[in-house]
């Protein structure tokens, strides 16, 4: 490079040179932000710009105690958030009483060709200070020849004050494109947080 | 905006308006390296409400003594690190030999509401190639509402030749800020390594 652009390569103002792919490897998407909201949905700005998508979740609370906050999938031209699911889910959990501690599968939150909203967390308390967040990686989505792969990974401070550690993974178990998705409490409104979706260049 | 500017948002060739904070939605706050001798790798500057998430990566981080922990405690509103916290440790591990596996909870390095240092690896050896790396991603260190949740995952390598790969999560159980941030071995110094710390933006 030489001149403008090679004295600008780096800069945070004024013109710079693009890089390829748009400015960056992971490249934000949407942003939104709940108040009050049954659900959250992203309906748009999932195809095949990006082999990955990652949704981030900041301070998720929830207006109902002891709800399990979750997601499902859309299929390009469907209607409704009911995709088949299988699915796994595990936890590391930890009080603060510092009474009960431990890794476990739990298998009232996995789903063998489920359409239900896929558990991402424990159950999230409705105290001030309680809240939830992690982050979602959902696999080629646009793909029409293999199934959508997901993993997950969130911590939750949960009704009973426990710390839990969770870890989801499965596929939407659909050769057809998956192309929104919808997050929800399995209980009650999502009564605060933010989900931020980043596509991965 | 208006011009060249806008019609070259989101373009990926040719010349576009810088994104603030460098081009990226990860920002590099800052690089702590090891000078060989360092009691604590410390970041007290750059943890605020810039961004919504902070990501810590950790490169060959390698200690003075054999068989200590690598940590870390978060500061909440005076100088001090010791924000109150409970947390999860599980962990998998394997020798070298081939002999010897474990995957399991670790309840004697936990913490429930304790203002201790939380280890991120346990046991790391000082021969030359001995070292842990990993990450620390924790989100929202600025609000004032909700308690602060954090989760790791490491490798460190033994001082008796295993691979450990521990995932700690938890909470800083305060509505105070978190804006500080420090590591450190469970004794001696950290003698060699890197630390970065990331801002993951949520808007433009």
């Amino acid at each position: 490079m030489s001149g403008i652009i090679a004295q600008n390569s780096g800069r945070h103002t004024g013109l710079v040179k693009a890089s390829s792919g748009g400015g960056g490897v992971w490249n934000l998407i949407l942003t939104q932000t709940a108040s009050a909201s049954a659900t959250i949905d992203f309906t748009s700005g999932i195809d095949d710009t990006y082999d990955e998508y990652v949704f981030k979740f900041i301070d998720i609370h929830p207006s109902s105690e002891a709800g399990k906050f979750g997601f499902q999938g859309n299929v390009a031209g469907g209607s409704g958030y009911n995709e088949t699911i299988t699915s796994t889910f595990f936890f590391s959990y930890h009080n603060e009483v510092d009474s009960a501690a431990d890794v476990a599968y739990q298998a009232a939150s996995d789903q063998a060709e489920g359409t239900a909203f896929q558990p991402l967390s424990d159950n999230i308390g409705i105290d001030n200070d309680q809240s939830g967040a992690g982050t979602l990686t959902i696999y080629d989505p646009s793909n029409t020849t293999f199934v959508k792969h997901f993993i997950a990974r969130t911590n939750s401070y949960s009704a009973s004050d426990y710390s839990v550690d969770g870890y989801t993974a499965g596929y939407f178990n659909t050769t057809s494109a998956i192309d929104e998705i919808s997050f929800k409490f399995s209980t009650g409104n999502i009564d605060a947080g933010q989900i931020s979706l980043y596509g991965i260049s | 905006m208006t011009g060249i500017i806008a019609q070259n948002v989101g373009r990926t060739s040719g010349l576009i308006k810088s994104a603030g904070g460098g081009g990226g939605v990860w920002t590099l706050i800052s690089t702590f390296t090891s000078d060989g001798s360092d009691a604590t790798a410390t970041f007290d500057s750059g943890i605020d409400s810039t961004y919504p998430i902070y990501v810590f990566k950790f490169i060959n981080i390698h200690p003075e003594t054999d068989n200590v922990g690598f940590m870390f405690n978060g500061r909440d509103g005076s100088t001090a690190y010791d924000a109150i916290k409970t947390t999860t440790n599980f962990k998998a591990m394997a020798n070298e030999g081939d002999d010897d596996i474990y995957f399991g909870y670790d309840s004697s390095r936990d913490l429930a509401q304790s203002t201790d240092f939380q280890l991120l690896v346990q046991d790391i050896g000082n021969d030359n190639d001995q070292s842990c790396s990993g990450e620390l991603w924790l989100f929202n260190p600025s609000s004032t509402t909700f308690v602060k949740h954090f989760y790791s995952r490491m490798n460190g390598l033994y001082f008796q030749d295993y691979i450990f790969a521990p995932f700690i999560a938890g909470y800083f159980n305060v509505t105070a800020a978190i804006d500080g941030i420090q590591f450190k071995f469970s004794a001696d110094e950290i003698q060699g390594g890197k630390i970065k710390l990331y801002g993951l933006k949520d808007s433009a």
